[in-house]
């Protein structure tokens, strides 16, 4: 099932857009691919895959708040791991549903992001919900380069 | 179709696969099942089974339940018991919903009574219990509050007036695992599950009206003594866990133990899920702390939604849920690791057993047990697809040959995206209405990933662990009304 290119505002953010797409994982959970020219289009991308799995339209996420977040782990693998429980866990701690407005990723021994992250606070009266992502797994959990630029795969349990 | 060639026939329902199947393997693995179901084992369940069989400390084997299919780290359905010394413990062979578990609950209606009340009910359940995405609990609390939750379990609630003491004599290990420290637990888990008390949550997670129909009752002994008394008696059967709270400290630990494998434990990564640390460190240990934190919150969040339903119930039907009955059969969890006893080669060994989509199933006379479990063994709650109903059943002696361990419920067949291409929400809500189960759910896509060929036959599951000599079956219940989280 491919979900590529279904939010606009992925489309609009130029040459950093990414896609995503679900894929077969685990049995009971969410995998998905995420693609995009450059490092931060597949964050982006990726917190995209996790607004899709829960909301039945992640379009209609209105930029009303905004976060700042700071991250730094060893590898890029576990900075999108980390990335994406933050944005699970600001779901559940602050009822915030977040995309990346800005985001930089850098490479330097370590890898770091930089983000500020801008959404809406769950209105069961505007959202339609779907599923309550329980944490983003380690599981088969990859970064890699590609030609075309940067893919990634990550299993989200629900 | 999946099962690897090198898989050895052992009895009528169990199979092992020798420790030369993957490299640095311990000990063997143990599959539990009939042929169908073990041909029909996604090959990932085997390897994944086979990477739990090289983690230090592990005892006899790695088993797999008739219900295993493909999960992340150990398989669902996977059981492995560690020596409390040389072993360790894995945030992935407990799973993020650490205490994801069942309650089965007995009312003294019968069918006929409820059936013209049956849309009323559904309502207000699903009203009073929130279940989706960012639902908040009734119970509002400060964070010492909390403090005082997963410390003590169940038996906070009851005190706050959430139920009774009947509850907690009803519940695995009275509704509290003795060796929470809340100190171990990040300011995050607090954060994520304080408001979440009396939720649902989502997923497989559900809240359902049965009945148990004569025809269902396979040990009408064990059924009166469970509490399944009269034909067409109607029932009250949930499955949800630590939500948030519980996801979080898997999520820091899972984090810490990968970072600290190579470097401060010296082990290999064979597969990140499978993020151990020694049980006897001071990390492993600060993991279980928080682990049985999560489980207590766990209890008292079914603890507080049995409150809940009986409120419904007492509301709908005009009489005191004393005089409708409402009490609580059991209470099991189905992902933890626990410290147990157990007799390995004639000799008594303390073991933590990690199940992961497993039930614990403790046997006539086992000590653990209440007095009134001594003559029966422990109730075991098998929760089946909301299509298809689910079972009660006990644990048995036989038991001993997975350190008492048993399927959790019928085990996925089918990924969700997949499930969600063969059926879309709304039949399915409708197809199950024409059934004669009505269904309240929070999200149609979700409903879709549920449907009941998404998953193996419940009947086939449960005659597989009778047959295996884990556990034997009580009564099938039959499933009238459904609210899906």
């Amino acid at each position: 099932m491919s979900k590529a290119g279904a939010d606009p505002r992925a489309a609009r953010a130029g040459e950093r857009s990414g896609s995503f797409e679900f894929v077969e994982g685990p049995t009971g959970d969410l995998t998905f691919l995420a693609r995009a020219p450059t490092l931060e289009g597949l964050f982006a991308a990726a917190a995209e895959a996790f607004l899709a799995v829960t909301l039945e339209d992640a379009s209609l996420l209105e930029p009303r708040e905004q976060r700042e977040l700071a991250l730094e782990e060893p590898d890029l693998e576990l900075l999108l791991l980390r990335f994406v429980n933050e944005l699970v866990f600001l779901r559940d701690a602050s009822e915030l549903l977040l995309r990346p407005q800005r985001v930089r990723v850098t490479q330097d021994g370590v890898a770091r992001l930089a983000a500020t992250l801008a959404g809406e606070r769950i209105d069961r009266g505007r959202h339609a919900l779907r599923s309550d992502v329980k944490a983003a797994t380690a599981h088969a959990l990859r970064v890699s380069q590609t030609p075309e630029g940067w893919e990634a795969r990550l299993t989200l349990d629900v | 179709m999946a099962a690897p060639a090198q898989l050895v026939r052992l009895g009528p329902a169990s199979f092992e696969l020798g420790t030369d199947f993957f490299p640095g393997m311990r000990v063997p693995v143990r599959v539990f099942g009939s042929e169908k179901l073990v041909a029909e084992m996604d090959a990932q369940v085997f390897l994944q089974a086979a990477h739990v069989a090289t983690l230090p400390g592990i005892v006899r084997a790695s088993y797999c339940m008739p219900d295993a299919h493909w999960g992340y780290g150990f398989p669902i359905g996977g059981v492995a018991a560690m020596d409390v010394e040389s072993g360790v413990i894995s945030p992935g062979g407990i799973g993020f919903d650490i205490n994801c578990g069942m309650r089965l609950v007995a009312t003294r209606l019968l069918w006929p009574e409820v059936q013209p009340h049956l849309r009323e009910l559904v309502d207000a359940l699903a009203e009073r219990v929130p279940a989706g995405v960012g639902s908040r609990g009734f119970v509002r609390m400060t964070d010492e509050e909390f403090g005082d939750v997963i410390r003590q379990g169940a038996g906070w609630a009851v005190r706050e007036g959430y139920g009774t003491l009947d509850d907690l004599a009803h519940t695995e290990a009275g509704g509290c695992f003795s060796g929470a420290d809340p100190d171990c637990v990040s300011e995050q888990a607090r954060e994520r599950g304080r408001r979440q008390i009396g939720t649902l949550g989502s997923g497989n997670h559900y809240l359902e009206i049965q009945v148990a129909h004569a025809d269902g009752v396979r040990d009408a002994e064990l059924a009166r003594a469970f509490g399944i008394e009269r034909p067409e008696q109607v029932m009250v059967m949930f499955h949800c866990g630590s939500r948030g709270f519980g996801h979080q400290v898997a999520t820091d630990y899972l984090h810490d133990f990968l970072r600290d494998m190579p470097t401060k434990f010296g082990l290999p990564v064979i597969d990140r899920e499978l993020a151990c640390a020694p049980f006897a460190s001071r990390e492993g240990r600060d993991y279980y702390a928080a682990m049985c934190c999560a489980a207590n919150m766990s209890f008292v969040n079914r603890q507080v939604i049995l409150h809940r339903i009986r409120e419904v119930f007492s509301d709908v039907f005009g009489r005191s849920p004393e005089e409708l009955g409402i009490r609580c059969i059991y209470d099991v969890a189905h992902n933890t690791a626990k410290l147990e006893e157990h007799e390995v080669e004639g000799r008594k060994r303390r073991l933590l057993v990690h199940r992961k989509g497993a039930t614990r199933a403790f046997p006539p006379g086992h000590p653990e047990l209440p007095p009134e479990f001594r003559k029966t063994g422990q109730p075991v709650i098998l929760g089946g697809s909301m299509e298809t109903g689910s079972y009660l059943l006990a644990g048995v002696a036989s038991g001993a040959v997975s350190f008492f361990s048993t399927a959790h419920g019928s085990g996925r067949t089918m990924s969700r995206t997949k499930a969600r291409k063969l059926v879309r929400g709304r039949a399915l809500q409708d197809r199950m209405a024409e059934r004669g189960i009505l269904v309240r759910t929070a999200s149609l896509r979700g409903l879709a990933e549920e449907a009941g060929f998404a998953y193996k036959d419940v009947e086939e599951v449960a005659a597989a662990t009778e047959a295996a000599g884990l556990s034997r079956r009580v009564a099938h219940l039959v499933p009238v009304g459904n609210v899906k989280g």
